[in-house]
Order: C-alpha cells, then sequence, then structure tokens
C-alpha cells in the first residue's frame, strides 16, 4: 500500500491514468433510457478532490488506530521512531523520555521527548500537521519512517477524538529559545492550522524537540503494550536510553548497552530493477539531467555509460534524447528494457545491522536465559533493494517452557506487535524444521518450548503489507534469508539441546548405577565371607569406576 | 566343603579381585539356546556347544549382575544349610531384597537361576533349587523301592495296585531303585489318554508300564523315565498328539533334552525313546478328524526344520513334518474315539506294536 500511495500522488502531477469520467460515461451510455437516474452532468457536479487527511480520518485502521489500545501505542511508536530517526541522523546518542498520563476516562496525555537537533521554526507546523510531509520518502535510506504519515496521524486521531491540538515543543540549540506550537489538522485542505504559537525561552532543555497529544486511549499491559513495545525497542537499539512513566506510576529506565551510535546507514541511489514505471515516469519529468544516458547513469546505482548505451539501444532510444520529452510509450519502453538488462546487484554497504554482538548482549540483558547465539546473515537483494537479516536466539533458563516459542519481530530496529500471522517473518521461522533441532512443533505452526526468537530484516526499503507497518511482506528472497538465518542459530540450540541431554543421561546412568553397587558388595562379601573392610575397599573401587565409564 | 561350593566362592573370589584391580568384572554363560546345541546321534541328546555370553559389569547390565551374585549367595545359603527353594520361593526371598534390585516378574528371577545353573553346569538342585512343577504319573508293572524319610526303612511301592489312580513321580528321583518285568514303557502326553489306559488295565493286557507326561515331560520325569530305560533295558515308546507342540517341543525334549537345558541334557534325556505315534501317516490311515493347523503352529514346524538339529539329523522326522505342512492339518491323540472309545485300547496300539521297528526315530 505505501508504494501504491505514493504512485498515486505522483501519477496524478504526471497527468495519465484512469479518470473517473471515462468510466462512469461509459455506465451513463449503457443507463440512458431510465429516467430520475444520476446524469454524467449530475455526477460530475458531484465529484471533487479528496483530501488525503480526509482519507485517513475515515480509514484510520490503516494507520493502526483502529482501536483505543492501539491507538496509544501507534502514537507513542510514531513520536519514538521519529526521535529515533532524528538523533542518529544528527550523530547524537538519543536520550528518550517517554510519559503517559491519564487524564479521564479513556483519556490520556502521550508524551515523548529526545534529546535531537530540534525542528526549525518554519517546519514544525507542516510535520506535525501535514500528512505524507516528510524527509525521508524521496530517498533510499535506511531509516525508521518512510513515508511522512505517522506523527501527523497521530496528530490528526488525538484531534478527530478529543479535539485538542497538537502540542510542540522544540529548541535547535542552547543559544536560541525553544518555540512552542499548538497545531489542528484542516483536514479537508491538509493543511497545519496554527491555534498558538510562542517562545519559550527558558525550556529546561538544551536542545531537542517534544511532543504532546491527548487522544482517546486505552492502557493495557501485555503483549501488544506500550511496555512491551517500548523494552523491544530497547532492545533492538542498544545505544538508546530510555526513561519511561507509566500511567500507573511505575517509571522504567533502559540504560544504554552501547555508548556509541551505530554507524549512519548511507543514502543509495535507487537500483533500476526495484523502480516502477510510475516512478521512473515521475524521475524522468524532474531529473536536471539533459540527456537520457545522463539521467541514467546519474540518478540510479550500478548503470555505468556502457549499461546505459546498452538499455537504450535495447529501448531502440537515443541516448542523447531528452528525458522530459519521452512521451508515456517511450518510456514503457526504455522501462522493459532497462529490466532486460543484466545489471550488477545494488550496493549493500548502505545497511546497518545491530550487529551479532550487540544483539547478543541485549537479549543477554532482556532475557534470562541459559543459552544465547546471535548470526548476522551476508546482505542480500529483493527488488533491487539490498536487505540484510540478524536473528538471535535464546533458550532455557527462565524462559516459559510451555506453551509457543516467544517470536520478537523487528524492522529497522522497529518492532512489530501486531498481524504476527501475516508477516513473512513469522512464516518463514514456522518453515524451518525445528524438530531437526530437539525443538518440539506440530505440522505448519510456531514451535513450542522455552525458546526467544528474535529476526530483524533491514533495509533501505522494507516491503510492509500495510501502512501500519507491522507486517512484512512475503518476498521469496527475504523469507529464505530469514529462513536460513534462524536455521543457523538453531542448529546451535539443537547442538546445546543434544548437550544438555547427555549430561543429563550421563548423571542419570550414574545414580543408577550407583544403587546397584552396595547389592554387588554385599554379595560378594556373602559368599567369599570378606572383611567389611575389604567389602568397603571393593564398592569403593566400583564406584569410581562405572561413574567413569560411558557405557 | 563340596565342590560346588569351591566353586561357587573361586567364582566370586574371582569377580571381587578384577574389581580391585579396576578391571571389569565378567561372568560367562553358556549360551542357553537351540543354536549352542549339536546332535550326535551316538550319545544321543543335544550337547552343549562352545559358545558363551559374558556379562560383562557395565551400565546395562549392573541389574542383572547384581541379581544374579544374590541369587548365588541365596544358593550358596541354601547348601550350606541343606534347605531347598522352589524358584516361585526364591521370587518370594527377592521380594524382599530393596526395591531397585526387585524382580518383576517370576520369569525374570527364573531366567537369572537357570543362568545360574548354567554358570555352574550342574542340576539346580544341586544349588538348592527345586522345581515347583509336579513330576509326571506312574502306573504298570513297576515296583519303585524309596525310603522312609523318617526310619530309613525300604518302601517297596508296586505300581500295579493304585487301582484307578497312579505313583507321583517325586522331584528328585536318583535314590529310587526299580523292578518289573514289563516289556515295554508307554510315554503319554495326555491325563486324559492315561486315565482311559489305567481304567481299562491296558498296562496288563501289553505287559507294560504307562508314564503320563502331562505336556513337555519335567526334568524328573524325564530322568525317571530313563532310569527305567537304562535300569530295566526296555524300549520307551511314546504317544502324543500329531501336531508340532507333540512332535518338536514334547517328543524332542523327551528324547535329547532342550536348547535352554543342555548342561543337564546327557542325563536328563531317553535317547532310546521311540515316536509311536500319532504319525502323519496315522490320521490318513485311521481316518480321524482333524484340526486346521494354526500359523503359530506352522511357524513351529519351519523354525524346527531350521534350527533343530535334532529335526535335521533326521530325513525322516523333515519329511514327517513336511507332510504335516503341506496337509495342513493337525490330530489328537484322543480323537481315535470317533471311531470307538476303546478303539485306541483294542485297535490302533496293538497295531502299532506289532511292528515296533517303523517307529519314527
Amino acid at each position: 500500500m505505501s508504494e501504491k500511495t505514493a504512485q498515486m500522488d505522483l501519477l496524478s502531477t504526471a497527468g495519465p491514468g484512469k479518470t473517473p469520467d471515462s468510466g462512469n460515461g461509459r455506465t451513463a451510455k449503457k443507463r440512458s433510457g431510465s429516467s430520475g437516474r444520476a446524469t454524467a452532468q449530475s455526477m460530475a457536479s458531484r465529484q471533487r478532490d479528496i483530501s488525503i487527511s480526509e482519507f485517513f480520518s475515515r480509514n484510520r485502521h490503516l494507520l493502526g488506530f483502529d482501536n483505543p489500545r492501539r491507538a496509544l501505542l501507534t502514537g507513542i511508536k510514531e513520536a519514538v521512531d521519529n526521535s529515533l530517526d532524528a538523533c542518529e541522523e544528527a550523530g547524537i546518542l538519543p536520550e528518550i523520555e517517554v510519559a503517559i498520563e491519564s487524564v479521564g476516562s479513556d483519556r490520556y496525555l502521550m508524551r515523548v521527548r529526545d534529546n535531537g537537533p530540534g525542528i526549525v521554526k518554519a517546519q514544525i507546523p507542516n510535520i506535525f500537521g501535514k500528512l505524507l510531509y516528510g524527509s525521508k520518502f524521496h530517498r533510499l535510506k535506511m531509516s525508521r519512517g518512510q513515508q511522512g504519515i505517522g506523527i501527523s496521524a497521530a496528530s490528526m486521531y488525538g484531534q478527530l477524538t478529543t479535539g485538542k491540538p497538537t502540542r510542540i515543543l522544540s529548541r535547535t540549540s542552547s543559544r536560541r529559545p525553544a518555540h512552542m506550537y499548538e497545531i489542528q489538522i484542516n483536514t479537508t485542505k491538509n493543511k497545519p492550522e496554527i491555534v498558538r504559537e510562542e517562545d519559550v525561552p527558558d525550556w529546561e532543555h538544551a536542545q531537542g524537540t517534544q511532543v504532546e497529544i491527548e487522544m482517546e486511549a486505552r492502557y493495557l499491559r501485555g503483549r501488544q503494550s506500550v511496555d512491551e513495545y517500548l523494552r523491544q525497542t530497547a532492545l533492538a537499539n542498544p545505544h538508546l536510553h530510555l526513561i519511561y512513566s507509566s500511567p500507573d506510576g511505575r517509571r522504567e529506565e533502559y540504560e544504554c548497552s552501547a555508548d556509541e551510535l551505530p554507524p549512519e546507514p548511507k543514502e543509495v541511489k535507487p537500483h533500476p530493477h526495484g523502480i516502477e514505471l510510475g516512478v521512473l515516469m515521475k524521475m524522468l519529468h524532474a531529473t536536471p539531467h539533459r540527456t537520457l544516458q545522463g539521467f541514467l547513469t546519474q540518478e540510479f546505482s550500478r548503470v555505468s555509460v556502457r549499461m546505459a548505451k546498452e538499455i537504450c539501444e535495447k529501448a531502440d532510444l537515443r541516448a542523447n534524447s531528452r528525458p522530459k520529452s519521452i512521451a508515456r510509450e517511450e518510456s514503457d519502453r526504455l522501462f522493459k528494457a532497462i529490466n532486460q538488462t543484466k545489471l550488477m546487484k545494488p550496493p549493500t554497504d548502505c545497511i546497518v545491522p545491530i550487529g551479532e554482538e550487540l544483539l547478543l548482549a541485549s537479549l543477554r540483558q532482556s532475557v534470562d536465559a541459559a543459552f544465547y547465539t546471535s548470526t548476522t546473515r551476508p546482505p542480500a537483494v529483493y527488488r533491487g533493494n539490498p536487505f540484510q537479516v540478524e536473528v538471535a536466539l535464546a533458550y532455557g533458563g527462565d524462559v516459559d517452557p510451555d506453551g509457543t516459542i516467544s517470536l520478537m519481530r523487528f524492522a529497522n530496529r522497529v518492532p512489530l506487535l501486531y498481524q504476527q500471522s501475516a508477516c513473512a517473518i513469522t512464516r518463514s521461522t514456522i518453515d524451518v524444521d525445528w524438530r531437526n533441532y530437539r525443538v518440539s512443533q506440530s505440522n505448519g505452526s510456531m514451535p513450542t518450548g522455552p525458546l526467544v526468537v528474535i529476526v530483524h530484516v533491514a533495509s533501505v526499503w522494507v516491503p510492509f503489507t500495510s501502512e501500519s507497518k507491522e507486517a512484512v511482506a512475503h518476498y521469496p528472497e527475504i523469507m529464505k534469508e530469514i529462513r536460513l538465518a534462524v536455521q543457523e542459530c538453531g542448529r546451535r540450540v539443537g547442538e546445546q539441546i543434544n548437550r544438555q541431554r547427555r549430561a543429563a543421561e550421563a548423571e542419570r546412568k550414574k545414580s543408577y548405577v550407583s544403587q546397584y553397587i552396595g547389592h554387588i558388595a554385599e554379595a560378594l562379601q556373602e559368599i567369599t565371607g570378606d572383611s567389611d573392610k575389604k567389602k568397603q575397599q571393593v564398592e569403593e573401587t566400583l564406584q569410581s569406576m562405572l561413574e567413569r565409564s560411558r557405557s | 566343603m563340596s565342590g560346588l561350593l569351591k566353586q561357587i566362592e573361586k567364582e566370586a573370589k574371582g569377580i571381587r579381585d578384577k574389581i580391585l584391580k579396576r578391571q571389569k568384572p565378567s561372568m560367562r554363560f553358556p549360551l542357553r539356546n537351540l543354536s549352542n546345541v549339536k546332535f550326535d546321534p551316538k550319545a544321543g541328546f543335544f550337547e552343549m556347544g562352545r559358545k558363551t555370553k559374558e556379562r560383562t559389569l557395565a551400565v546395562s547390565t549392573v541389574k542383572t549382575f547384581a541379581q544374579s551374585l544374590k541369587m548365588i549367595a541365596l544358593s550358596k545359603n541354601l547348601i550350606e544349610t541343606d534347605d531347598i527353594a522352589t524358584k516361585r520361593e526364591a521370587y518370594y526371598v527377592a521380594k524382599g531384597w530393596s526395591d531397585e534390585i526387585r524382580f518383576g516378574e517370576q520369569t525374570e528371577s527364573d531366567t537369572v537361576l537357570d543362568d545360574v545353573e548354567a554358570l555352574f553346569r550342574v542340576n539346580r538342585e544341586q544349588l538348592g533349587f527345586v522345581p515347583e512343577e509336579k513330576g509326571g504319573e506312574v502306573a504298570g508293572r513297576l515296583t519303585v523301592f524309596d525310603e522312609d524319610r523318617d526310619s530309613g526303612e525300604e518302601l517297596a511301592i508296586d505300581c500295579t495296585r493304585f487301582g484307578s489312580g497312579a505313583y507321583s513321580i517325586p522331584i528328585s528321583v536318583e535314590h529310587l531303585r526299580f523292578e518289573s518285568d514289563a516289556k515295554f514303557v508307554l510315554a503319554i502326553e495326555t491325563a486324559g489318554m492315561f486315565q482311559r489306559l489305567v481304567k481299562h488295565s491296558y498296562w496288563r493286557t501289553a505287559n507294560c508300564i504307562l508314564v503320563s507326561m502331562g505336556g513337555v515331560p519335567t526334568r524328573a520325569t524325564r530322568r525317571f523315565i530313563r532310569r527305567l530305560s537304562d535300569e530295566l533295558d526296555v524300549p520307551v515308546y511314546a504317544f502324543v498328539d500329531c501336531d508340532p507342540y507333540g512332535i518338536c517341543n514334547i517328543y524332542r525334549t523327551l528324547k535329547v533334552g532342550s536348547g535352554n537345558a543342555a548342561h543337564i541334557n546327557e542325563f536328563f534325556c531317553v535317547p532310546k525313546a521311540h515316536f509311536l505315534g500319532v504319525t502323519p501317516d496315522d490320521i490318513e490311515q485311521y481316518g480321524l478328524p482333524t484340526h486346521k493347523m494354526t500359523d503359530v503352529d506352522i511357524k513351529r514346524i519351519d523354525d524346527a526344520l531350521k534350527n533343530d538339529p535334532f529335526v535335521q539329523h533326521y530325513k525322516k522326522w523333515q519329511e514327517a513334518l513336511l507332510k504335516l505342512k503341506k496337509a495342513g492339518y493337525r490330530a489328537e491323540q484322543q480323537a481315535f474315539a470317533v471311531h470307538d472309545l476303546n478303539h485306541v485300547i483294542d485297535t490302533y496300539l496293538p497295531a502299532k506294536l506289532e511292528n515296533a521297528k517303523a517307529f519314527l526315530p
């Protein structure tokens, strides 16, 4: 859906596409006899633009606001994701404070504050008050946010359910005052409306951004709760220092276990094989390059001059033709030619995994188990987009041995708490034959046992099944990498389980054997008439002999 | 001290010394099954082969190893105090041991006992263990000389004077003495047939000794018949059902002994016994009613043809068994009643006895 939305948006600029008139025109002709029905003219009078904000205010489930419990989680999640992205991009070790206060029945105030770079005053209203406004959609770089919907959707949800504006405080430097804004969204025009604005010179924080949204919500603990989201976020972001105050008055602090930021992911140009026709057309229109060859070599990765010429030849286009003038027919040919040309795989150094060591350390902090292992796969590519998979396992110890294993899913370090069964990570984990690793599993379902499995998919563009970004789409390349990583960790767990079983078996044998040793010594003494001392000697020798024997 | 007691002590000391040298002790038992017997027709019985199984003390054998040693200790005790225990009593003695070493079923303790018996290559009676099973019954022209346990006075038991009853073979028969003018011994499988022959004083008519075996003959019965055969120098004829069990188990064990107790076969078998009937030919000749053979019966025939050294030695037995297998039926010795209740006395036995040379070996 994310890409489709983007495409629709982009296509409208390019002009073509199915207009509503053509379809309705045909319908009108067919029914020309019937009177009292709508005519093309009367219908046309009713047709107008649909604001994207209006669309989402009616389809809020698409964004993760379908029930009060999930709305609270989504709101927190969007704010925390933004804070983390901003801090990392600015090279600041993130320190984030999350607070939820109950302000009436089914009403909560959420507050998220970071120590990030802050937001320039002029940008604040758009970022929090306009949907599909953002810096991350038009680039290919590994980040949590993608399309510029999240936090503004949370503002809108708050506004729709409580009528209260979103309150933002941001400061870019200790030498400047902080700015406070109260913003509402004009849902018809998809524009921010400033309710109140003032400078706050004495804000106690030197730098950072704080957002407060009041919304209709429900606070519950458990598997799909804010608490769990924050716990998992801390786990996948070892460099994060997180302080959380819950509505029931608890205060939890997650200290950072890594004191360095992960290396900054590189921004990459798109790989031609991952591009869709509509996007290609939009890029042809927007490019500053004046020849097709220049466009191909400069706007994409892995297209050399030789390759660009080959593509032009296949598309029957001149290498020096103007990109803007390439009409629809020709862009179609160009698109086909690109996909028929063999190109080098995209660069993969743009992915920054958590790393086996850090992931392991994080897991140790969060789960008390007897055995831990982790693996990071080499980067791979799906549809022109580089991605990388990491897996960590914890086994035994205090992990609940009954019921199914607990699977934690992450995409670009963001925990995925909903839609587990629709996710490629879940499917791939089930597809692994766990019985090979001495973990019980009935056909086609999650294995059972004292096991915690963490799967992290990192990519410049994680393919989600919906806007709410809760499930990874089933691309075969991604599923294969997940499976391989899980299998690798699974094998190690299997070896560990085998070792434990052998040790237990040896212990069992030892105690089994020792209960007969006395009888043997006693019977021998009875027959031979030996002294008690000799009997004792026989008993002790036997004990030490059989303890050492393995058979 | 008896030789056997010395042997027991030697075994135990050997085990103890090995342990003290930190070597794994082991007990070596002769293998007790048909694969470890050979049949020499000159000797006339199953002789034990050289195959042995070694029970080395290890995790998997520690329980049976301990049980065997405890049984040996019990046996030593029995010999020293001149007492006896039946197999079942031995089983109950073991019940008094602590939980972990106790036997589950009596068959388990029996197996250990049989092992111990074979280990020392003696009859279990010598170890103080006596069988539970009752010996056979005897009627006919025989006087058995036993002695009164208290006075030591000799008792002459006339086996013609039991009326419609019979003399019971005691568990131990070594001390008995015999006198008889009978011409042969007839060893009968079923108590029913024995009853009929006693009731009609067949022993008088045929001048013989009748012995009821009641299935596979016990050791005492085998030893009793063997002594009759040796000391009276009369032939022994077996009269059993015509089925694989009657031939391969009852008759074979009577004549050459068993694979399980091969170490004592030399004394507990009757090499001079011959097979009177019922033969597969008799079934046809006398038009006996038959029963269909079961899968177990057929398996027994195949097994005997393949593994039993006795059957393998006698072509006649192989032919008889194959004929039976082909016919697919079996007949019981009481089936002669189809003609007349006393047909067996009036017709069958006299006819067969006229041509004793034709009996199966």
